[in-house]
């Protein structure tokens, strides 16, 4: 479980985070929606301490990420997997390397071992037979799964992916949502999914934070953000064509 | 940066690994062009000493000395820093500013990777290793040059170049000493800045481009003032 409480985060004279609190559950997809600009990603930065607030607590299982000392962080980011919205893979090693690269650098494990476990979640996100390619000789939405083979490697307690579905096709997306959710409630991680792809919110949104102008404007669920009346959440989902024909179907 | 840079590495055998590659990536791999301008270099000086001597009564041994001199103390340390400071500075400023335009910095330092450790101290370990025996590589080529030159053009025979090298012996040890101490003076400079130039990247290939750009211009620079400096402390008694 993570917990963030009163958050606020300021660059120079702008500040872009206001008094942000959540509860990000175990077990669960919970995600960070909003427009473009809205500091879903700055609140991003700042849970996994790539940023530091100025006010507020960010708790994972209890240990503070903001005042913990660098040695605890460490320890902490150990326990954190990442995919970002590019996927970040080293552009230098091959598919096998960078899934195995978290183990080399972090456990005590035999090449073959670590070869072995690799091996599992790639599997496990369906790359088969791609070990020894580089990172631009295979697709996107292949270098996405790839990307979260590695963030995986290490058994982690949390998930965070940054705009999973970005730049990939819409079927490709679905299929990346459903991988990150399966995985979530297999391995019993926090999974936290930044994102302002409607179809991901309705697919995996277990719980649902707004951001809005750097404020948790509204929780909820996949469920709930369809049927309430809040004004930007409305304006937020039934944005697209298809959102706004289905609406004027329910109504 | 510098705090981070000397800190204790995450697994040993990770970061000696790192800094072999490096070693080949920056000082193997830049051999080949190293030979290739020294021995023209080596040529040329040859040929144009040798058509300054009009006086008959400057010995033809002086070609040989000369261009020892000028190999030895600027042309091989200097001359060769400053074109490995385009080549690998820019490659070095690219490569990392790449990296942190792609968020590769930023997963490296997630999964609780020490990336300026990493990534830049095996880069300035690995040249400052490397770089003055690819120095030596340059002196040793340039004086092939030179053979080369008194061989093809007859300005001078190989004998009476020969002798002109090996004159002088005594002062050659101080001369080496201070070349390849400068030039791992310059490695540290080109390797630091233009890591520093990538490493801290803000927006996207634009920005590289002008990162790297800034590498080369910076390096070169600091190269030139303390080329100068240490100069003036080491051969100025």
């Amino acid at each position: 479980m993570i917990e963030v409480k009163n958050i606020s985060k300021t660059f120079g004279d702008t500040q872009i985070l206001y008094d942000v609190s959540f509860t990000f559950e175990k077990g669960k997809t919970n995600l960070i929606i909003g427009q473009s600009g809205s500091g879903k990603s700055v609140l991003t930065k700042c849970i996994v301490g790539l940023h530091k607030p100025e006010i507020g607590q960010i708790l994972f299982n209890g240990r503070d990420m903001v005042t913990i000392n660098n040695r605890e962080k460490k320890n902490v980011r150990k326990e954190i997997g990442m995919l970002f919205q590019g996927s970040a893979l080293f552009d230098s090693l091959t598919v096998m390397e960078n899934v195995m690269y978290p183990l080399t650098m972090f456990t005590k494990m035999t090449k073959a071992q670590m070869k072995e476990r690799a091996k599992f979640c790639l599997d496990r996100v369906d790359i088969i037979g791609k070990d020894n390619l580089y990172p631009s000789e295979i697709s996107g939405g292949m270098q996405k799964r790839v990307a979260i083979a590695r963030a995986i490697s290490m058994k982690p307690e949390y998930l965070f992916c940054d705009e999973p579905n970005s730049g990939l096709d819409p079927k490709t997306s679905i299929l990346i949502d459903e991988l990150i959710k399966d995985l979530t409630e297999e391995y019993q991680m926090t999974t936290v999914v930044i994102t302002h792809d409607m179809n991901s919110v309705l697919e995996i949104g277990d719980n649902i934070m707004f951001i809005y102008k750097g404020h948790n404007h509204w929780t909820g669920n996949k469920e709930s953000i369809l049927t309430t009346k809040n004004e930007e959440v409305v304006d937020f989902v039934y944005s697209s064509k298809f959102m706004k024909m289905y609406r004027e179907k329910i109504i | 940066m510098i705090g981070q840079m000397f800190s204790k590495p995450e697994k040993f055998k990770v970061y000696w690994n790192r800094l072999m590659e490096e070693i080949v990536q920056l000082g193997i791999k830049s051999v080949g062009i190293v030979v290739l301008m020294s021995v023209f270099m080596g040529m040329v000086l040859v040929i144009q000493t040798a058509s300054s001597i009009d006086s008959p009564l400057i010995p033809l041994y002086t070609v040989g000395y000369t261009s020892k001199q000028s190999i030895l103390l600027e042309f091989s340390p200097t001359i060769i820093a400053l074109i490995l400071a385009g080549k690998v500075g820019s490659n070095i400023a690219s490569e990392l500013g790449s990296m942190r335009v792609t968020e590769q910095i930023d997963a490296l330092e997630i999964m609780g990777v020490n990336s300026i450790n990493y990534l830049i101290t095996p880069k300035i370990a690995g040249s400052i290793l490397i770089f003055p025996i690819v120095i030596l590589f340059s002196m040793a080529s340039a004086f092939a040059g030179g053979y080369l030159a008194c061989y093809t053009t007859g300005l001078v025979t190989i004998d009476t170049y020969e002798y002109g090298i090996q004159l002088f012996h005594d002062s050659d040890m101080l001369y080496l000493q201070y070349a390849l101490g400068k030039t791992a003076v310059f490695a540290f400079i080109m390797t630091s800045i233009s890591a520093y130039q990538g490493y801290y990247v803000k927006g996207g290939a634009l920005e590289v481009g002008r990162a790297s750009t800034r590498a080369v211009v910076y390096s070169s620079i600091l190269i030139l003032l303390f080329n100068y400096i240490i100069t003036q402390l080491v051969l100025i008694d």
